[in-house]
């Protein structure tokens, strides 16, 4: 009886460890998985006429469905907060993390929508196998201007079979997108608390979609 | 404190160049660590002001100029000025210990003045011969001079005590001012237009500022500042940190 449940005690371990490999050796490699988003999406842009006409629900549901997955971004909330996360209730750490990632989708999504001829450059990739926050760096080229840097941060998140590489950060011509709103974040933080931050999140984000509503009706 | 600084773009004098000399001893001493924007107030209202002019005037110039010229010509006319940029990009390549970037700058200026026939085409680019970035103010910050306190201009838009002295002097030295200086009708169309294409290429930021910012003025602020250390790190861009206690002690 006792040899059976150390058995069974193994096996389950093994299941474990097994079905964490498989997830961890069916994640893509960081390069990997930036090329493979990229390419998908902008394939589907290219294709699709109400995107390029500024279609921006069907925009934001492209996103959503093929970029949003391989965001981390409670990491990119907690980094845009800096050290006031730690002063927010975890219910309020949601609240952010979810009104800053509207923001950043609807933000995107409508810089996507003006791509039209331009062609991304991978540069060339290499990691040591034990690193787990590496940087990946790309290029867009333009007709008519100059190129632009385009750099993601990602680590590794291990949490079985949502685990894998993540995007924390979206790094364009030097400038990070997490880091750009410290200052602003830090400020409402200090002009009205957790709560003032959320409520100003809240706020754009509703204006935007005012915005886009109206956009949409004419 | 009061800010003596020129009236347009067009090229600096020495006497100017002093002034920003002058202007940088003075902010450097008052910037220090603690705070990069000790003039916010001051900045502020300056950035209301641009933004009412280039609302009224700068704006809808540049959109008329994107949407007039055609595709090529805006690239030679882009082209045509970042050629002559070549002779401050280069230098400022020397001047920061990178020789290769610096005698790739010139073998640029050299292809493209010539087979690009006047810097209209930009030749040397398809020939693998990439365009480097480099100015007096990330030189002056390579040789240690720290940023200053940030500064918005209108018109000038963002920047701060050291690159602002960096761009008078790259002004300066820039070799198309000094062929036009005694020509003004001339010098005034080029440094229009130089400013029109620069302000359309900027178009496209405008809308992402609009919807990505809460505060448009700590948005570009930032972006700006970030910009600078990338450049002056060549291109490396910095790694958002956990618990920045250097940011954090800013505050």
């Amino acid at each position: 009886m006792k040899r059976f449940f150390v058995l069974t005690f193994l096996m389950f371990m093994a299941t474990g460890l097994v079905s964490n490999g498989v997830a961890l050796a069916q994640a893509l490699t960081p390069d990997a998985l930036v090329k493979s988003v990229t390419d998908d999406v902008l394939k589907t842009v290219r294709q699709d006429k109400d995107i390029q006409n500024g279609n921006s629900q069907k925009t934001i549901a492209l996103v959503q469905a093929k970029v949003l997955p391989s965001f981390n971004f409670n990491r990119m909330t907690s980094l845009a907060v800096g050290r006031d996360w730690n002063k927010a209730t975890p219910q309020q750490k949601e609240q952010l993390t979810n009104l800053f990632r509207d923001l950043l989708v609807r933000t995107y999504s409508n810089a996507l929508s003006s791509y039209r001829d331009q062609t991304v450059r991978y540069k060339p990739f290499t990691m040591q196998p034990e690193e787990t926050d590496v940087l990946v760096r790309t290029e867009v080229l333009q007709p008519g201007g100059r190129p632009i840097q385009l750099d993601y941060s990602l680590n590794l998140v291990d949490k079985g079979k949502d685990g894998g590489w993540k995007v924390y950060d979206v790094v364009v011509g030097g400038v990070s997108l997490v880091t750009n709103y410290r200052d602003t974040f830090a400020q409402e933080v200090r002009n009205g608390g957790i709560d003032g931050l959320i409520q100003s999140l809240a706020d754009k984000n509703r204006a935007l979609e005012k915005k886009a509503q109206d956009a949409q009706k004419r | 404190m009061k800010l003596n600084l020129p009236p347009s773009c067009c090229p600096a004098r020495s006497a100017l160049a002093l002034a920003w000399c002058a202007a940088l001893s003075v902010f450097s001493a008052s910037a220090r660590a603690e705070n990069t924007d000790p003039l916010e107030g001051f900045n502020r209202s300056m950035f209301a002001v641009h933004e009412g002019i280039d609302h009224a005037v700068m704006k809808p110039l540049a959109q008329g100029y994107d949407a007039a010229v055609p595709l090529p010509a805006k690239m030679s006319v882009g082209n045509f000025y970042s050629n002559l940029w070549e002779v401050s990009r280069s230098g400022n390549a020397f001047l920061q210990g990178k020789g290769s970037n610096g005698l790739t700058g010139l073998g640029r200026l050299l292809i493209n003045s010539t087979v690009g026939i006047f810097g209209l085409f930009d030749v040397a680019s398809e020939l693998g011969l990439e365009e480097g970035n480099e100015d007096f103010g990330q030189t002056l910050a390579v040789w240690g001079v720290p940023d200053g306190p940030y500064l918005f201009l209108p018109v000038l838009g963002p920047n701060n005590a050291r690159d602002l002295v960096g761009w008078g002097v790259d002004q300066y030295t820039y070799p198309l001012w000094q062929q036009v200086e005694d020509k003004p009708v001339l010098r005034n169309s080029l440094g229009v237009l130089s400013f029109v294409k620069t302000r359309a290429n900027l178009l496209p930021v405008d809308t992402v500022i609009d919807e990505a910012a809460l505060d448009r003025y700590a948005y570009i602020r930032s972006a700006y500042q970030q910009r600078r250390a990338a450049l002056i790190n060549d291109g490396v861009p910095p790694r958002p940190v956990e618990d920045d206690d250097d940011y954090n002690n800013n505050r």
